[in-house]
């Protein structure tokens, strides 16, 4: 009570410093901070100069950052706001160069710089800063016009390796485990790190194309800092974009290396219906009717494609959920 | 022998962080190496490679778990599924101890994946420390809390730094990971004697130090983690050896991450300041 008082009555002092003398306090001012940090940089790649309440974001720094003899309470809250756009740019940067490709350098930079500023981080590691960035182009595709059905297909696809790369794998069920269900009563789960992409583009070849010509650069992991904005070289020439052509793709691991395989429309369909719950005869009819091939036999084609998929241990125990 | 109850591995010697452009040398050639500290962050993941490699590590060397998410001075509570993924991996590494940082980074389940510094008042360290206490609790391993290099000061503090870390780690029961080269780089952002610093902290409390390079600029120092560390960092060591004795020591090198031997080679020159404190004493 005391407090609140003080602090009305001192109506001269127009910056009220910010106090921390219980825990709620110290929220009041960490969120603030974290406003300020979250806020994308000028194109300067410095602190905006106005708060959002139209205030001077130095009028803001100062109710609760100190000045020294060198650096003012701005230029303070400014190291960390830069810190921050620099190491979550340079961790999106490094995860999709093929959409950076796609996009090219400059429409990239701008389309994740918006990107982070509708979705801040949500996990404790960066590993996970890309998870909602399809439904972000799904809602705004004005940043990935003119190719946004190519510039999806690839975030996609580099998505999915991110779930390869170390996402659950569970026990592979091996063919003795289901000899006795009948192929009506049985469902197979698939496992989580694999993915099931239908494309417009052939995306794969594409990224392999572009990582040939880029040099790999290998992520720093526990810095607390980064001093610059990540910049390419500007030198290597972009591969030419892919055609348009449907293809269906698996991006799992195996050996824990990472693959792409390219399905069959139909071994596409079925491990679409097994993955949505339906048993392994619905599946493969499911495949079965959607196919436009003909002169194949398709008693052999699905029993090669089981065969196929388990020995690359893609299933696992169903489960509801 | 211990040197203190915080201090259980005074044996550890000298280790180094496990990073990815060593994965290949190490596992292939097997250098001996006292430890590896690892980022647990890195490895609270469900599958894949990096818990292979993790494993393969661990068949071979002894590990110990650091972590740079945990956020003990958040003034939200401490997230119970981050605490559940982190005790897995505990139990995997069985690390003896484990280390995070005194900072807070994360705000209403938004994350800065940065170390934010703390404003240093009783209220604040009362509320770390309680973080810290429920995760010690809950994790069953015994926490060090890290000092953190920083680049603002708030006007809320009410005290300094190392009085800060004293009273949360003495309310928190907790031990101390001493990073000489954060108490430097503040030291010159903030205008403080590092010796002071050093001085005045619990030394019985320091479980483990770390020790890393840094970047001056015009106005300000960086902690980078990007180069050999720097002449009065080693001075640092040298007095922070005499004042708490032997300890786990570790180099963290974090990025432009040179060849194994290079990074082992200079972490190694820790041993110089111990052997010349225990030549001494002897
Ligand atoms: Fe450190």
């Amino acid at each position: 009570m005391k407090r609140s008082k003080r602090t009305s009555s001192s109506k001269s002092s127009k910056t009220r410093r910010l106090e921390v003398r219980s825990r709620a306090e110290l929220k009041a001012l960490q969120s603030l901070m974290a406003t300020a940090v979250f806020r994308p940089l000028t194109p300067e790649e410095g602190m905006q100069p106005r708060w959002i309440d139209g205030r001077t974001t130095s009028e803001l720094a100062s109710t609760f950052i100190k000045p020294n003899d060198r650096l003012t309470a701005f230029d303070r809250l400014e190291i960390y706001n830069r810190v921050y756009w620099f190491r979550v740019l340079d961790c999106l940067y490094d995860d999709y160069p093929g959409l950076r490709a796609v996009l090219g350098e400059r429409k990239f930079m701008k389309m994740i710089t918006a990107y982070l500023a509708k979705y801040p981080s949500a996990s404790f590691t960066l590993r996970n800063l890309g998870s909602r960035l399809e439904q972000f182009l799904r809602d705004e595709p004005r940043w990935i016009a003119p190719r946004p059905e190519l510039a999806l297909d690839m975030a996609r696809f580099e998505w999915a390796q991110v779930i390869a790369f170390d996402d659950e794998s569970k026990p592979a069920i091996t063919p003795d485990d289901i000899l006795d269900t009948r192929p009506d009563k049985l469902r197979l789960g698939l496992q989580p790190y694999l993915s099931l992409l239908q494309l417009n583009y052939e995306v794969d070849e594409f990224l392999v194309a572009v990582k040939k010509s880029e040099s790999a650069v290998l992520r720093s992991e526990a810095s607390n800092t980064f001093e610059a904005m990540p910049h390419s070289s500007g030198r290597e020439k972009r591969p030419r974009l892919p055609k348009r052509k449907r293809i269906h793709l698996a991006v799992h691991r195996h050996d824990n290396d990472l693959y792409y395989k390219r399905l069959d429309p139909e071994g596409f369909v079925i491990l679409t219906a097994l993955r949505a719950g339906a048993s392994v005869e619905e599946a493969c009819l499911q495949g079965l009717s959607s196919t436009k091939r003909t002169g194949v036999d398709w008693n052999e084609e699905i029993k090669a494609y089981f065969n196929n998929w388990t020995a690359l241990g893609w299933f696992c125990r169903f489960s509801k959920k | 022998m211990p040197a203190n109850s915080f201090n259980n591995f005074t044996e550890y010697g000298i280790g180094i962080g496990l990073r990815v452009p060593h994965y290949r040398h190490i596992l292939a050639e097997k250098p001996v190496v006292d430890w590896f500290e690892i980022i647990s962050e890195n490895f609270m993941v469900d599958g894949g490679r990096p818990l292979e490699v993790l494993d393969k590590i661990m068949e071979q060397y002894r590990v110990v778990q650091h972590g740079v998410a945990m956020y003990f001075g958040s003034a939200d509570r401490l997230n119970r599924e981050h605490l559940k993924k982190l005790k897995r991996l505990v139990k995997r590494t069985k690390t003896p101890w484990l280390s995070d940082h005194l900072c807070w980074g994360s705000v209403d389940g938004r994350y800065t994946h940065d170390l934010l510094p703390m404003p240093y008042t009783f209220a604040a360290a009362k509320a770390t420390a309680a973080n810290i206490r429920e995760a010690q609790d809950f994790l069953e391993v015994p926490i060090c809390v890290e000092n953190v290099s920083s680049y603002a000061e708030f006007h809320a503090s009410e005290m300094t730094e190392w009085e800060f870390l004293s009273e949360v780690v003495e309310r928190a029961d907790c031990g101390i990971l001493l990073d000489v080269n954060n108490i430097y780089v503040s030291s010159q952002n903030h205008n403080f004697d590092p010796y002071a610093y050093l001085n005045n902290v619990p030394h019985d409390r320091v479980g483990q130090i770390h020790i890393a390079g840094h970047s001056k600029f015009e106005k300000y120092i960086l902690d980078t983690h990007d180069h050999p560390v720097l002449d009065p960092v080693w001075k640092l060591y040298a007095h922070a050896v005499k004042l708490v004795g032997r300890t786990a020591t570790l180099l963290e090198w974090d990025d432009s991450i040179p060849s194994f031997e290079e990074v082992h080679h200079e972490a190694l020159k820790a041993n110089q300041f111990i052997e010349k404190l225990e030549n001494a004493t002897a």
